[in-house]
């Protein structure tokens, strides 16, 4: 249900991290909680952001939520398809990134929630 | 989402079809009711282009009868229930003195001294004080909170009346907008009424609790074929927003007139004195001060409830509704602004969170089905 090759938050995101560099999406529960998603507003390039901090806001027809960074970096990208395609979370939550991140620090990682731990948090 | 109450939520006789069919149940009013099913898009989607089925046996059901029925009915309602034929309803408001809504509702002619009346789950208890509170001026009327001898379903969508049509004997084809008629519906013995809160073409079914789970069940294995869906209360709300039907609770409440509220249609000027009649003749002759309109986005954002409204910077109004529209997929909402600020094309900036965003006025409602 929950890939083993990414690691979770308690505010139900994922991050897939590959070396310095990672890809931030939110779990398939979070897109459950909310329905269906028809709005997403990602920030700028280039933008440094702390561990724990609103990088983006994310609305479905009844509710608004916002994302948070799991860990502190740099936005080296952002997926400007998405705000075009918002429903595309919903179909294929673990496979749709949000942001791309030059993490700050490895140790960062290290809070994160792993498959199994996420997956007792949400049951 | 959820909601602290001292007591279990109500559960409708259809709770078990809910369940059954996957429904995800979240409190509402008091009730334990189903916000969606596959997902409010899709079902709101079904309900434009097939139909959708809802629950909405939440909503209360209260009669009126007795020689002084009509009376009571015009002393405490805004439009004017003398111009109901037997099997004819309208839209009405449940009047404070004051011109404001203790509720908005249906008024049903069952006879020349019978009325029904189906107002919002929230309000229901209130309404039922409030019109007792005011039937001491009148000698022959008796009231009663039925309720509970109904469930109340509603199929909604161009298919609607060919698969209601399969099931009862009654014409549907001869049920006029906003009339009603007595027949068999799978069997049962039910109430239909052409009637609805989504703007499209449909059904309200009026059935005894008991008979509520064969009506439900039936009508979505009639209407298999033709893409029929369960529908929840999600998509009831982005359906009448788009059709700019006013949400009680949201839109209009005891602090709204009906001439604020835009609804100066369900107002009966030539019928004799009701609650609140003075304050609106008033109002109408000098103008009210501010006005329910409906909007669009400009820049990128979603209005919410409750969300401040601009007019040239300055705080103007609030919204009252507003979401993304599944089916015109655009940002659109209602809120009040000042008189002067509610031609279509007017500017407004909406606070969404902090950031101020562009919205125009636009007229009502958004949407508006084909009549064929």
């Amino acid at each position: 249900m929950y890939p083993a090759d990414l690691k979770y938050t308690k505010d139900h995101e994922w991050i897939r991290i590959d070396g310095r560099e990672a890809i931030v999406g939110i779990t398939d529960f979070a897109q459950q909680q909310l329905g269906d998603v028809v709005f997403i507003e990602l920030p700028e390039v280039g933008r440094t952001l702390a561990a724990g901090e609103v990088f983006g806001t994310i609305e479905s027809v009844k509710a608004v939520s916002e994302l948070f960074s799991p860990v502190a970096g740099r936005i080296t990208a952002v997926n400007t398809d998405l705000p075009s395609k918002p429903e595309q979370v919903n179909s294929d939550p673990h496979g749709t990134w949000m942001i791309r991140l030059e993490l700050a620090s490895a140790a960062d990682a290290n809070a994160l929630l792993d498959s199994t731990q996420y997956g007792e948090l949400v049951k | 989402m959820s909601q602290n109450s001292a007591t279990a939520p109500k559960r409708t006789p259809l709770h078990a079809a809910h369940l059954a069919r996957s429904g995800r149940l979240v409190p509402f009013a008091g009730w334990e009711m189903p916000v969606e099913y596959q997902g409010i898009v899709q079902e709101h989607l079904a309900v434009r282009e097939r139909a959708g089925l809802f629950d909405v046996s939440h909503m209360g059901e209260v009669e009126l009868a007795g020689r002084d029925a009509l009376a009571a009915v015009q002393h405490l309602t805004s439009n004017d229930a003398a111009k109901l034929k037997i099997g004819q309803i309208q839209y009405s408001g449940l009047m404070t003195p004051t011109g404001a809504f203790v509720d908005d509702l249906l008024v049903y002619r069952f006879a020349d001294d019978h009325f029904l009346m189906v107002v919002n789950a929230a309000n229901a208890a209130k309404d039922v004080a409030w019109i007792k509170s005011q039937l001491g001026a009148f000698e022959d009327v008796s009231f009663v909170d039925s309720s509970a001898r109904y469930a109340l379903i509603a199929l909604q969508g161009p298919v609607a009346r060919d698969v209601l049509q399969t099931l009862t004997g009654v014409d549907l084809a001869a049920i006029k907008y906003y009339w009603f008629a007595h027949g068999e519906v799978a069997g049962v013995r039910c109430t239909v009424s052409r009637t609805g809160y989504t703007g499209e073409d449909g059904f309200e079914v009026f059935v005894a609790p008991a008979s509520a789970i064969r009506v439900w069940d039936a009508i979505l294995e009639a209407g298999r074929d033709a893409g029929v869906v369960p529908a929840g209360l999600g998509a009831r709300d982005t359906l009448r927003l788009e059709a700019a039907m006013r949400l009680y609770g949201n839109d209009i409440d005891d602090t709204t007139s009906v001439l604020e509220a835009d609804l100066g249609w369900i107002v009966g000027w030539n019928k004799p004195g009701f609650l609140g009649a003075d304050v609106l003749r008033r109002q109408k002759a000098e103008g009210v001060t501010r006005r329910l309109v409906g909007f669009e986005m400009v820049d990128r954002g979603i209005a919410r409830h409750g969300y401040a409204v601009l007019v040239d910077g300055a705080p103007a109004g609030t919204v009252t509704s507003g979401t993304q529209t599944p089916f015109l997929k655009k940002a659109i909402g209602m809120a009040y602004v000042p008189a002067e600020a509610t031609e279509p094309g007017q500017a407004i900036e909406i606070d969404v969170r902090g950031r101020r965003l562009q919205a125009r006025v636009v007229p009502l409602p958004f949407y508006k089905r084909q009549r064929s």
